[in-house]
């Protein structure tokens, strides 16, 4: 049984159905560069994520993903390429300008606002929202037990609650393109795939996610859409259920000698052939 | 007897103090900013309030309405320019740049306004005039008017901070100035908004001041920032209450040193806070690096 | 799917490692004639020029240990002052007890360096704005201790003794030498510092300091001597001061305004070079010349422009300079040479890099 692109099937994990390639993405990222000083972040990156997507992009640390997240949240300037919403170029606008318009980042590491409570975070995430079906009371609708502790600073938290919260204050802000950087780091698997378990509400309130993450299985298991980064080169492109796992294990690596799910990158020449 | 009034004494002109050091606290705390020309702000203020009584005949009592704003604004400019400017590129450059703002300031005043000292409402019955309790305490109405001005002036901005939704975007940039910009906030002028309030408060308290004592080009650096930064440092950073029981102990420990010896008043409150920086260092340097 | 690797391997070229250029051996002659002119303008130029290139002097030594605690060692101190003011009064209680003022400079020196090891152990462990101001709390301090004692000339000051019998011109020219020799030993001690390996040290905190912590150096100790050598530097100035004055009062010996000389000629300059100093010295001495009548309008003028500069041009006039011709008077830096290149490849100073905008 099949079930239109991004929804939710009966067992939590996300369909990945046909995308209208010719149609105009929410987000689309073109041939962005970013340079880390004298080290090359991103080489030329492209992707596209259309509505109601999960798209994820996977790879070894290093492989340029968090950088990839957080220069679609403004807060990196590529040294070429370009962000585009809905068509309508972003590059050159500030982090603040993105997140009103609806790409809101939930960064690595959690990053919330340690010595204000939960309900405050949730606040300032509410400061300047775009209208939407979420507010805070949404939030403590969806995660029941944040209501109980909303006056608790936010410091005093554990690592899965302090995640959600941010999430929440992401949600908050009623994103179009929610973005999510590391979800899983420094989480114990459990609570990780609680916290994932969340997904399919949020994207029925017609959100569009595109992740990182380290944890390929995890990603494999919710995504709609994957791509493989590593060293700031794509290495892999497509939907889950078309790429084998040697397929990924080979673009994760950088090993050479399997065939691609997408088009062979052009110009490259194989260091082991065979 | 004496002691008595002299701690009483003390304990208000805390007030005063606080007044001088909650903007300090607000820019340090939030923005990581030691600004060294905020007492010349008071100063500042206070010429700005002579100039509207004098020239605009306004009301002694009334010319914080023209000055306070007119500060606030001055610091959101200033803040939006130089001192982001100055941010931006680390921070010696902030305070060889604020110092510079200082030094400039001073010797701008001092070239147009000449090394005279002048007073704010001398002649005023509230500001000439002490009521006695008993018959060896005598209190000066203005002080106590002052330390009631300082407890409103905290008590709105603690209100403001808690509750309001900059108040909010305040703390939540003291915390994390990436993580508010992804949340739709311009840190720039969140910060613009806490320097407004920073300028606002001191101005109050050179105006304060200039009433309590007199104002002269060099009393930004002589006086109130070495007391602003005592008063911050004994009462403990990132608490604008502090400010206050940082500035009775301050104001305590000098009055103490009067009486001891009458020349001895700076001196007392100097060492007080040097002994603050050595014995409680934990309370200066919690915040990750050393110097 | 394969992947392109680069190995980008060049034949490692043969190269050298020199102090530097051959261009050294002419500018160490010219200073060495700059030094010897300049020792001889008492007998052929106005005593009121010798008494403003007294004046240069000091300035010149207080800028060059500023810079050397903000350049270099990244201690921002608002408190020099304090140093100064202990030098003149080293030179002025020894001038008491019948020590010759000039024969008082050296203790001033030594003395006032002394004086900074317990002030280093009060402020050390301060982060940068809390060192700026206790620095300045401890020259307030002072200034209120000294103030106390009435022998030495208490709140209003005195004048300094063991002048009596000087001939008036033999006297400036006595000063002008003091001041000179002064201005001198600092620049030696400072080259001397920077090129060796205190100098590396120091160097490598100016650049990186995480860098330099992690790659082992002694940065505690490394910055401790700076501070002990610039409060010796200051005090020397003071001493000089002293004499040049022939008196001392505490509000003019203290006063925070030598601070702000000192900071604006080094950052008007060049923070972090050794030249910087020179050039802001220099500066310094021709505004205050032009606008001396204008009262406070050269410390104004002077203030907008170390604004500016530390704003738009952060490695000062000489910076600028340096960047045009390649060129540096004080061999201190490295010079790489490859085999094969006339010219050498130098170690630059880094253009000053701005701070990361992470959150807590």
């Amino acid at each position: 049984m099949t079930s239109p692109p991004g929804q939710v099937k009966g067992d939590g994990e996300v369909a990945g159905g046909a995308r209208p390639e010719n149609g105009t993405p929410l987000l689309e990222v073109r041939d962005l560069t970013v340079n880390h000083g004298q080290l090359r972040a991103l080489d030329s990156i492209s992707l596209r994520v259309f509505p109601g997507e999960v798209y994820a992009i996977i790879g070894a640390n290093g492989a340029g993903k968090s950088t990839l997240l957080r220069t679609i949240a403004g807060l990196h300037r590529p040294a070429a390429g370009s962000v585009l919403l809905e068509g309508t170029d972003l590059t050159r606008q500030r982090p603040e300008r993105r997140a009103r318009q609806g790409i809101v980042l939930v960064p690595e590491g959690r990053r919330l606002f340690g010595s204000l409570t939960v309900e405050e975070n949730l606040k300032v995430g509410t400061a300047y929202a775009r209208p939407g079906p979420w507010s805070i009371e949404q939030v403590y609708e969806t995660f029941s037990w944040m209501r109980d502790r909303r006056s608790q600073r936010t410091a005093q938290l554990s690592g899965g609650e302090q995640q959600t919260v941010a999430i929440g204050r992401a949600l908050v802000a009623n994103p179009r393109v929610l973005l999510l950087d590391e979800l899983s780091l420094g989480l114990a698997p459990v609570i990780v795939q609680r916290i994932y378990g969340m997904l399919p509400q949020i994207l029925a309130t017609g959100l569009t996610v595109l992740l990182v993450e380290q944890d390929v299985s995890q990603a494999l298991r919710v995504a709609s859409h994957i791509q493989c980064l590593l060293e700031g080169r794509t290495t892999l492109e497509g939907r889950p259920a078309d790429v084998t796992a040697e397929q990924v294990e080979a673009a994760y690596f950088g090993l050479a000698g399997v065939a691609p799910a997408g088009p062979p990158v052009e110009g490259s020449e194989s260091l082991w052939p065979g | 007897m004496a002691w008595v009034n002299a701690i009483i004494q003390g304990v208000l002109t805390g007030g005063l103090y606080a007044l001088f050091a909650c903007g300090l606290s607000l820019m340090f705390g939030v923005m990581k900013v030691v600004n060294l020309a905020h007492g010349d702000l008071a100063v500042v203020a206070g010429y700005i309030a002579i100039f509207v009584i004098t020239v605009m005949n306004v009301p002694v009592l009334w010319s914080f309405l023209i000055v306070v704003p007119v500060m606030a604004v001055l610091g959101y400019a200033l803040q939006r320019t130089l001192i982001q400017s100055s941010l931006d590129r680390g921070v010696l450059t902030t305070l060889i740049v604020t110092f510079g703002l200082s030094v400039v300031i001073e010797n701008g005043l001092l070239q147009f306004f000449t090394a005279n000292s002048r007073g704010i409402g001398a002649g005023l019955p509230l500001v000439s005039e002490s009521f006695s309790l008993g018959s060896q305490i005598q209190i000066a109405y203005l002080l106590v008017v002052i330390f009631a001005v300082a407890v409103v002036v905290l008590s709105g901005l603690q209100y403001f901070l808690s509750r309001s939704k900059y108040g909010r975007l305040i703390r939540a940039s003291a915390d994390d100035q990436e993580a508010v910009q992804l949340s739709g906030a311009d840190y720039r002028h969140v910060f613009g908004i806490c320097a407004a309030l920073a300028f606002g408060t001191v101005a109050l308290g050179g105006i304060a001041y200039g009433m309590y004592s007199q104002l002269s080009p060099t009393t930004g650096t002589d006086t109130i920032l070495l007391f602003a930064f005592a008063a911050v440092v004994i009462g403990g950073l990132g608490s604008l209450w502090g400010t206050l029981l940082g500035g009775i102990v301050l104001g305590v420990a000098q009055q103490i040193g009067a009486q001891i010896n009458i020349s001895y008043e700076l001196l007392a409150g100097y060492l007080v806070f040097l002994a603050v920086l050595v014995l409680r260092p934990q309370g200066l340097i919690t915040r990750g690096a050393q110097s | 799917m394969s992947l392109t690797t680069e190995t980008s391997a060049r034949p490692a070229a043969g190269f050298r490692v020199t102090r530097s250029q051959r261009n050294v051996v002419w500018t160490g002659a010219a200073a060495l004639v700059v030094v010897v002119v300049l020792a001889f303008f008492p007998y052929f130029v106005y005593s009121g020029t010798t008494s403003i290139l007294v004046q240069a002097f000091i300035v010149l030594t207080m800028a060059s240990m500023w810079n050397l605690l903000a350049g270099y060692a990244g201690l921002v101190s608002v408190g020099q002052q304090a140093f100064v003011g202990l030098g003149a009064y080293f030179v002025l209680i020894l001038a008491i007890n019948g020590i010759s003022p000039f024969a008082a400079l050296p203790v001033a020196a030594i003395g006032s360096g002394v004086v900074a090891l317990p002030l280093w152990w009060l402020v050390s462990r301060l982060r940068t704005g809390y060192f700026a101001i206790a620095t300045w709390v401890l020259a307030a301090t002072i200034m209120l201790i000294i103030e106390r004692f009435s022998s030495i000339g208490g709140g209003t000051g005195m004048p300094l003794p063991g002048f009596s019998g000087f001939d008036p011109t033999l006297l400036t020219a006595y000063t002008y030498w003091a001041g000179l020799a002064v201005t001198v030993v600092t620049l030696l001690v400072i080259y001397l510092i920077l090129r060796g390996r205190l100098g590396l040290v120091l160097t490598a905190i100016r650049d990186d300091e995480v860098a330099a912590r992690s790659s082992g150096a002694r940065v505690g100790l490394a910055r401790m001597l700076v501070f002990l050598v610039a409060g010796a530097g200051c005090g020397a100035a003071g001493g000089v001061l002293a004499i040049s004055q022939l008196q001392v009062q505490p509000s003019a010996v203290f006063s925070v305004q030598w601070t702000a000389e000192m900071a604006f000629a080094t950052i008007i300059g060049g923070l972090g070079t050794i030249e910087g100093p020179i050039i802001g010295t220099a500066v310094y001495m021709v505004l205050q010349q032009t606008l001396a009548s204008y009262n406070a309008w050269y410390l104004i003028i002077l203030g907008l422009v170390a604004i500016a500069i530390a704003l738009f041009a952060r490695r000062g006039l000489w910076g600028l300079v340096d960047s045009r011709l390649n060129v540096r008077l004080f061999p201190v830096g490295f010079w790489l040479r490859l085999d094969g290149e006339a010219n050498g490849r130098r170690s630059r100073t880094p253009r000053p890099r701005r701070p990361a905008k992470r959150g807590a």
